[in-house]
């Protein structure tokens, strides 16, 4: 070690809080200048994580199951009553469904027609909230060798959850519907309007940009729409619920305060990079060979 | 060694405890409340515990597990440990209420800093209801981590004078 006097010694200890500071603004230019690098810095840090989470995941889904069931036991009669009456209405669609699929398998059968091929998905486990105070997004543990990528679409068990924007070898990133900067196109499914699903950070995202003239009615379903080749056609996104302000808002289907486990669908769509991609702006700075650039 | 470190890493885990998805209201802000208290309290009493070195990861970890810009949480955490040095000399020595409120007034200030810088950055005006919710979180929650810390401050981590 140099050996330095005590003044000398107390000038540096004086000097750090400073240079510090400088460096924390330095850090916070360097991190707006070069997005791929706090990008990387991200998707190190949770590749790291992400495993050590992974096997604390067990007991942690305990503590939220106890703290849900405590909630749950307020509401318990109201709830009762509720899944009653749901369960004598979807009795009834049971049969209308059964009857409706076999005259499909028919109508198929008739018009030979070719069925799409079906998407591969990969089954992904929620380990960590990823996004603070201003963003939504969640961590996903996925495998070692695994074949997720940008843009790929996330889906609960009810409904769409959100895209994938940074990708790590051990970890992945879903930046969710009711983030700020996710926008989706959908359309309400009974009067086939088209509109623009905006989050705002609240657990209810926004439904912005519908046509004039239409009035999107309470309980009504918003599903995926397939403009801009971003999603496919038909994903069942939430039903449309009148807030505090009038204007109309989506309750998604999905659990998304309460995720555990998610699929990745690859659709094979790339008509528009997700929210963060780092070269939204520019297209030409892709370099050559990089799955992303189209040319 | 350990005893010394005994601040930061309490810090760090609780920081990296409050990333998991526990399922708690508000969790997102409990965790930036725990890490300003954490960070208020030891610049305070034992600033040799947590030099600013530490505070600076400290921040960068925080800002890497969210999706915020990185620098922020840097930024405000050592901001908040210049103001907790410099009025060591007065607060150290006052009642618990004073140092509540000096703490109260750090943590508004915190709170609007990062609202502030994370508009900035990213370009769009975010609404002030989280920062605000951040700011009572703080603020409420400082007497019971104070308690448990001091506990920690005078027993594990200087058992002389347990």
């Amino acid at each position: 070690m140099i050996r330095l006097s005590i003044q000398a010694r107390q000038a540096l200890a004086r000097l750090t809080l400073p240079v510090l500071i400088a460096t924390a603004f330095g850090v916070m230019l360097l991190g707006k200048a070069d997005t791929t690098l706090a990008e990387r810095a991200r998707t190190g840090l949770a590749d790291a994580l992400a495993p050590i989470y992974g096997a604390f995941s067990g007991p942690l889904a305990t503590v939220r199951d106890t703290m849900a069931g405590a909630g749950d036991l307020f509401a318990l009669r109201s709830e009762n009553a509720a899944l009653r009456e749901e369960n004598e209405r979807l009795r009834r669609w049971y049969s209308v469904a059964l009857a409706l699929d076999a005259e499909n398998a028919e109508l198929k059968a008739n018009l030979h027609w070719i069925p799409d091929p079906p998407p591969s998905y990969v089954t992904a486990r929620v380990v960590a909230d990823a996004g603070g105070v201003y963003a939504r997004s969640v961590l996903l543990s996925v495998g070692p060798n695994h074949t997720v990528r940008k843009g790929q679409i996330a889906l609960d068990a009810d409904g769409l959850v959100g895209r994938v924007t940074e990708v790590g070898g051990r970890s992945a990133r879903v930046l969710l519907i009711t983030d700020m900067n996710s926008r989706v196109p959908v359309v309400l499914e009974h009067s086939r309007s088209p509109a623009i699903l905006a989050g705002d950070n609240t657990a209810r995202p926004r439904l912005l940009y519908f046509q004039e003239g239409v009035h999107p009615a309470e309980g009504e379903r918003v599903v995926t729409s397939a403009e801009a080749n971003a999603f496919p056609a038909g994903l069942p996104v939430g039903v449309v619920h009148y807030g505090a302000s009038s204007l109309p808002e989506v309750q998604p289907l999905a659990h998304l305060g309460r995720l555990e486990v998610v699929r990745i669908f690859d659709f094979g769509l790339n008509g528009v990079l997700p929210p963060e991609a780092p070269w939204r702006s520019a297209p030409s700075v892709i370099p050559a060979g990089h799955p992303d650039r189209k040319r | 060694m350990s005893r010394a470190c005994f601040p930061a890493g309490l810090t760090t885990l609780l920081l990296l405890v409050l990333a998991a998805p526990l399922g708690l209201p508000g969790q997102p802000q409990l965790q930036t409340a725990c890490v300003l208290a954490s960070v208020y309290f030891w610049s305070l009493f034992r600033p040799a515990a947590m030099p600013a070195p530490m505070v600076f990861l400290l921040g960068l970890l925080s800002d890497l597990l969210g999706q915020a810009p990185p620098g922020i949480a840097v930024l405000t955490l050592l901001i908040v440990q210049g103001l907790a040095l410099r009025w060591r000399r007065e607060l150290a020595r006052q009642g618990f209420v004073l140092v509540w409120m000096a703490f109260l007034a750090v943590a508004a200030g915190a709170a609007l800093l990062e609202w502030g810088l994370t508009s900035v950055l990213s370009w769009r005006l975010f609404p002030i209801g989280p920062a605000i919710f951040e700011f009572l979180l703080a603020g409420g929650l400082y007497p019971g981590f104070a308690t448990l810390l001091t506990r920690a401050h005078r027993s594990v981590a200087a058992p002389e004078q347990a």
